[in-house]
């Protein structure tokens, strides 16, 4: 892990007439870094690393929660079948007026290949919430453990200002459990049980939704997040919210 | 104990009934109605709380979560900053032309704030709930707690203060929780700016705009209370206005003439700086400036909020009672718009506009429902109704 952030030293040493594997590398990055930008509009402002979706030194070498939960979405590979929709308001009784994910639809007509993608979200379970930082009374609050942004429904108010402050648009007010409702990685219903792996996931015919630790190296979202092939990316990174949802392609 | 306090009270009592009793058909009248519109109010707000449900009879929905109702609860709150600032200038800051307004002043900062709480309370889902946690489990880091918590302060020491400024000899002490509750007032307006300042997620309000903007709004919105509720009050009493009250009226319209001035600056500079920001926040001030929000902007918020206001208070020229009396009425009509507009375009375009998506490809629409609007007549109720009864109970607020 740290030789992959520690460039400041390894430039001087690889710095040669004849490339390195790392200016290669490099190369190759920056190449990745324009292609995302292009793919991804303004807004995505994409990042091929883990460095750059996360620019503080505090995230370079360590995730502050243990599990660190992440979620990486393959985005080219899902194909609205809607699957992840259906296993999460199964499992998370999610009502019908409501919804903890769902799937965006982006027409691309000019495009010589396919004219539409597809764009999974849920809640980015920020390591910076704002809707944290907005609720009054900390109903909605980042677990000290694993980082989950949850609710303690009994102190909700109804003040709606967290569904303000949400840049993701994850959360909306449940009736029959008197507080806003939002993705919780399926901590109640499947993580606290004892389970690893989270409904919308498990669902997904196209392995579209990778959910993991990202503290652990031998995990697939670690793996998936620390590689320089292919454009990893988050939403709105502009906010500073620093999501643990994560995009790639390819 | 009892007996002794019903001796003390009861003349008190029985006097302020008398002049309630006494004032008039069309006074009777408009308390009756003012109290059918609070009650119908209440119902409307009960039923969508414990009954109903908010998601079956109000308009906002997950897209726009706060509306009508939180603008109404601004533009009263607002008010009270407003009214408390500008009477300040004269009761906690000396200067002279300003200092018959006082008493009547507090008064209303009270009434402006207690009807904000009441829409507030019909809005949020569990208020019950909301006055055991704010307490028991507050976050400091939330400018919504601190807007409550402030505001909640400020009613405290303006009620202080208006019984120190009822009480004989007590001038020393109303001047100190006067002093208190602007400071509280001042900061709780700069904090419900703050709540829209500091939403980064949406580009409209984020930035030190709102939180500056709100105070200068408040002062203006201040001064229009001032004017519209002292001349009423002397209709109610039926008696041509001293040359004190004259006087500080016209100051109270110069001071407005001058913020409204001032107000175009800002209003100015925001149109700019927001044309030239993100696409979202473009988006915004493109539908408020051509877009389904232009009629209020142009016609309600820029001629009713600034220009024909201005004219009028400049022609009036201090004097006009009755055309200063117009301007204070199309300014509030106008503020409440302005209000409106603020909370609703900040929320009208999709989280996911830039993102080029189906789903965020329209701007989204708000259209306030019959229970919102009638929640909003309970509040505009219970201010009307205390107003009223204020002035006959507090026998016009002599001195």
């Amino acid at each position: 892990m740290k030789d992959i952030f520690d460039r400041g030293e390894n430039r001087k040493k690889d710095f040669s007439e004849v490339p390195s594997d790392r200016e290669r590398r490099e190369f190759l990055k920056m190449g990745l870094v324009v292609t995302g930008v292009l793919a991804g509009g303004g807004i995505l402002s994409l990042v091929s690393n883990v460095k750059k979706a996360y620019s503080l030194d505090a995230y370079r070498d360590e995730y502050p929660y243990k599990p660190h939960y992440a979620m990486v979405l393959r985005q080219d590979r899902c194909i609205d079948c809607g699957r992840c929709m259906e296993a999460c308001v199964k499992t998370n009784s999610v009502p019908d007026y409501g919804w903890r994910t769902m799937i965006l639809k982006r027409k691309n007509p000019r495009s010589v290949d396919q004219i539409m993608e597809f764009i999974p979200i849920l809640c980015n379970q920020c390591n910076n919430p704002p809707c944290v930082r907005t609720c009054p009374t900390r109903a909605t609050y980042k677990d000290k453990i694993h980082g989950i942004v949850m609710m303690d429904n009994k102190k909700c108010i109804g003040c709606k200002s967290c569904m303000m402050a949400c840049p993701y648009n994850a959360r909306y007010y449940n009736e029959t459990r008197k507080a806003i409702d939002k993705c919780d990685f399926c901590f109640e219903t499947k993580l606290s049980q004892g389970m690893n792996n989270v409904a919308c996931a498990e669902a997904c015919p196209a392995d579209v939704r990778v959910f993991g630790d990202l503290s652990d190296p031998e995990s697939r979202v670690f793996r998936m997040v620390h590689q320089l092939q292919k454009p990893v990316w988050v939403l709105r990174p502009e906010l500073n919210a620093k999501p643990n949802i994560f995009y790639t392609k390819g | 104990m009892a007996l002794i306090s019903k001796a003390l009270m009861s003349p008190a009592i029985k006097a302020a009934y008398d002049r309630v009793a006494s004032g008039g058909r069309l006074y009777i009248a408009s308390l009756i109605f003012f109290g059918v519109l609070l009650l119908v109010g209440l119902a409307a707000g009960v039923n969508a709380l414990f009954i109903t449900g908010t998601r079956h009879v109000y308009a906002t929905y997950r897209e726009i979560p706060v509306a009508l109702l939180i603008s109404t609860y601004v533009f009263f709150v607002v008010a009270s900053t407003g009214i408390c600032l500008v009477s300040s200038l004269g009761h906690v800051f000396g200067v002279k032309n300003f200092v018959p307004l006082a008493k009547r002043s507090v008064y209303l900062a009270i009434v402006t704030i207690l009807a904000g709480f009441l829409v507030i309370g019909l809005e949020i889902e569990h208020p019950f709930r909301m006055a055991l946690y704010n307490i028991i489990s507050p976050n400091f880091s939330s400018n919504i707690w601190w807007m409550g918590t402030l505001y909640s302060f400020a009613v405290v020491f303006l009620t202080v203060e208006f019984i120190f400024l009822l009480t004989e000899g007590r001038h020393r002490q109303a001047v100190i929780a006067g002093f208190l509750g602007v400071v509280t007032e001042v900061a709780a307006n700069s904090n419900l700016g703050g709540v829209f300042a500091m939403m980064h997620g949406r580009p409209f309000w984020y930035g030190s705009y709102f939180p500056v903007y709100f105070i200068l709004s408040a002062l203006i919105t201040g001064c229009a209370f001032i004017i519209f509720f002292v001349f009423l009050a002397q209709k109610i009493h039926q008696k041509p206005m001293d040359s004190a009250t004259a006087r500080a009226l016209e100051s109270v319209a110069r001071l407005a003439m001058l913020l409204l001035a001032v107000m175009t600056v800002f209003t100015v500079w925001k149109i700019l700086t927001t044309s030239v920001g993100s696409p979202s926040a473009a988006t915004a001030m493109n539908a408020l400036l051509i877009g389904p929000y232009a009629f209020n902007f142009w016609v309600l918020e820029i001629s009713g909020g600034i220009i024909i206001p201005f004219i009028l208070f400049l022609v009036a020229k201090g004097k006009n009672m009755v055309m200063m009396f117009v301007a204070s009425t199309i300014m509030i009509f106008s503020i409440f718009f302005m209000r409106l507009d603020m909370v609703v375009v900040g929320q009208i375009v999709p989280l996911y506009w830039d993102l080029g998506v189906v789903e965020a490809s329209e701007l989204h629409r708000y259209m306030p429902s019959i229970s919102e609007i009638l929640v909003v007549l309970g509040g505009i109720g219970f201010c009307a109704l205390a107003f009223l009864l204020g002035e006959k109970v507090f026998d016009g607020f002599k001195k």
